[in-house]
């Protein structure tokens, strides 16, 4: 018996040493294609780069380009759009997936259909579910004018995708059709393990609808929440394909990413456009030390 | 009495209308592509809109694959799909059992840096890593698209594997310990084997991301032949004509697969998507 320990004791005294082996590989392929791409990345925006202009030598000019970012007022613009995209979309998703959630949060008929339909959105590419969604809004063999005429909503067909306005609401709505289902199931998986007994106790103590979602079912599904959120937040400021696709960047639809993508590779401006998307970067690490306190606990008793 | 029976019903119709306005908006939009998939040239152009085609035209669906290299777009996005998913899990397997088995020092930070990673937004990645796939001539081949895919991938792998293992019961290791196994032993021939249901899901997943990807297919794949799919239906249309019916048949061609998958494996998926954020 007291062998048999011993045996196990060497393992557990190796047991650090095992867990680096077992990683190696992996840290070192991170290191290799994540962590030093965007510490290049960095690099290349403290130099002026333009690669059409080799002639320049790419001097180091420090941080010039982060300077411009200020200047620019089409970066200025495309900042602000996303922001906006950012509030309305995962506001709309939160609102839309929490209520669906809470009305299918419980046993009937279908639910496996109702749940794999809800995936399907999800599954597809958003470049396709752009391009299903800019037929829909078509000016004039759109399902959507037609669906919106017919119901009394507009006297006549729109041309949606050519004004801001139209442009802004159409792409909100194609983000929130493929992501707010994928909210619900996430919430949904929360809200399946709130007990049942914690109902019964709040509706025993005389509490009422409202009363119960706030004292039992939020506290018992806020951090699912919160982690969803975050999720789609960091996603809906990353946004590009979408748009892309869509819109192309026009009429006041510009996303800093798309921005950052054209002077990349259509303008091959690798410095400022290098420093825009650490801008980028930058947003999504602080929102992302949101998610990790969130998650804080949970990291910590693994 | 009678209200007593008649609310309940109300109720549940309500129930159900709501359920069925709900998968009906998700649905919508694809079964208006289908129809317009089988429509009379004609018909997609009609003011108002036609639903139903007075005949059914599978023109389009032939067209995808005559006069777009459809098929090899399709495979690309498959060699690259897969090849990535099983780089990322072969490589993130070992560490995931690490993160969620093992005592060590450094492991909550390795677990927030390996999260981080897995947010890095591609824009940051971008244009270092098309300046390394030019220098070594990998841009327009499938190992310069799966390079970058591993960026997403394999911390995608090991955060989702991480929770699965931990999910495990504790004292399987002291066990096998206990019969001699090594610690290779245990990983192999014990935990690999009980986490194999959790490495599909994962793979599932990984899988879904790495065939939809976007801006480094994009970027890294310039020549027509070496586009994957979500680029290859975007470039679709031309300056001259929007190809209306060609979008919805290749959109058809992609989708059914994926709604197919989806249907046989949701439970796989969910429990995969499900397990990041809820573990309590």
């Amino acid at each position: 018996m007291i062998g048999k320990k011993k045996r196990y004791g060497s393992l557990e005294k190796t047991e650090g040493r095992d867990a680096w082996i077992m990683m190696a590989p992996a840290i070192i392929v991170l290191l290799v294609v994540a962590v030093y791409p965007v510490l290049r990345t960095f690099w290349l925006s403290l130099h002026e780069m333009v690669l059409t202009d080799p002639g320049s030598g790419y001097p180091f000019i420090g941080l010039k380009n982060y300077l411009e970012i200020f200047n620019d007022k089409r970066a200025l613009t495309s900042i602000v759009f996303t922001l906006k995209f950012t509030i309305a979309t995962v506001s709309l998703e939160l609102l839309i997936g929490f209520t669906a959630a809470l009305i299918m949060n419980k046993a009937f008929k279908g639910k496996g259909l109702v749940r794999a339909a809800i995936l399907i959105p999800w599954a597809i590419p958003t470049s396709v579910s752009a391009l299903m969604w800019k037929f829909i809004y078509n000016d004039q063999y759109g399902l959507f004018n037609d669906i919106l005429c017919k119901l009394g909503v507009i006297d006549g067909y729109k041309a949606w995708l050519s004004t801001a306005d139209g442009s802004f609401m159409a792409l909100v709505i194609t983000d929130v059709w493929k992501t707010a289902p994928y909210m619900a199931l996430l919430i949904l998986a929360g809200l399946q393990m709130v007990s049942e007994d914690l109902y019964e106790a709040a509706k025993i103590d005389g509490a009422n609808v409202f009363q119960r979602f706030f004292y039992v079912t939020l506290p018992c599904v806020k951090s699912t929440v919160l982690v969803a959120l975050l999720f789609r937040t960091l996603d809906a400021f990353r946004v590009f394909d979408l748009i892309s696709v869509m819109t192309g960047g026009a009429n006041g639809t510009e996303s800093v990413s798309i921005y950052a993508y054209s002077n990349l590779m259509k303008f091959l401006d690798f410095g400022y456009g290098s420093a825009i998307a650490v801008l980028i970067f930058a947003v999504v690490f602080i929102i992302s030390l949101l998610y990790m306190r969130v998650l804080g606990d949970q990291i910590t008793d693994m | 009495m009678r209200n007593k029976k008649v609310i309940p019903v109300m109720k549940q119709i309500v129930f159900y209308a709501f359920v069925l306005f709900f998968v009906g908006v998700i649905v919508l939009p694809f079964i208006w592509q289908f129809l317009t998939s089988i429509k009379p040239m004609s018909e997609i152009s009609a003011i108002p809109a036609k639903w139903i085609p007075s005949e059914i035209n599978i023109q389009y669906y032939f067209n995808v694959f005559e006069k777009h290299p459809f098929a090899k777009y399709l495979l690309n996005s498959f060699v690259v799909a897969t090849t990535t998913t099983i780089l990322s899990i072969l490589i993130g397997a070992s560490a995931a059992y690490a993160l969620a088995r093992l005592r060590f020092k450094g492991k909550k930070l390795m677990l927030m840096a390996i999260l981080s990673i897995s947010m890095f937004p591609t824009i940051a990645t971008l244009s270092p890593i098309y300046l390394l796939l030019k220098q070594f001539n990998l841009l327009n081949t499938y190992a310069g698209l799966v390079i970058p895919y591993i960026t997403f991938a394999l911390p995608m792998s090991i955060w989702l594997l991480t929770n699965f293992f931990s999910q495990l019961p504790k004292g399987f290791e002291e066990a096998a310990a206990i019969d001699g196994c090594s610690r290779a032993g245990i990983f192999f021939r014990i935990m690999l084997p009980l986490i194999k249901p959790a490495i599909f899901s994962v793979a599932l997943i990984v899988f879904i991301n790495a065939w939809n990807e976007y801006i480094y297919a994009l970027t890294f794949m310039t020549e027509d032949l070496m586009r994957t799919v979500p680029v290859g239906i975007a470039m679709f249309p031309s300056n001259y004509e929007m190809p209306w019916g060609d979008m919805a048949a290749a959109s058809v061609v992609v989708t059914v697969p994926l709604i197919i998958l989806v249907l046989i494996f949701q439970k796989k998926i969910i429990a995969g998507l499900t397990t990041g954020g809820v573990k309590e």
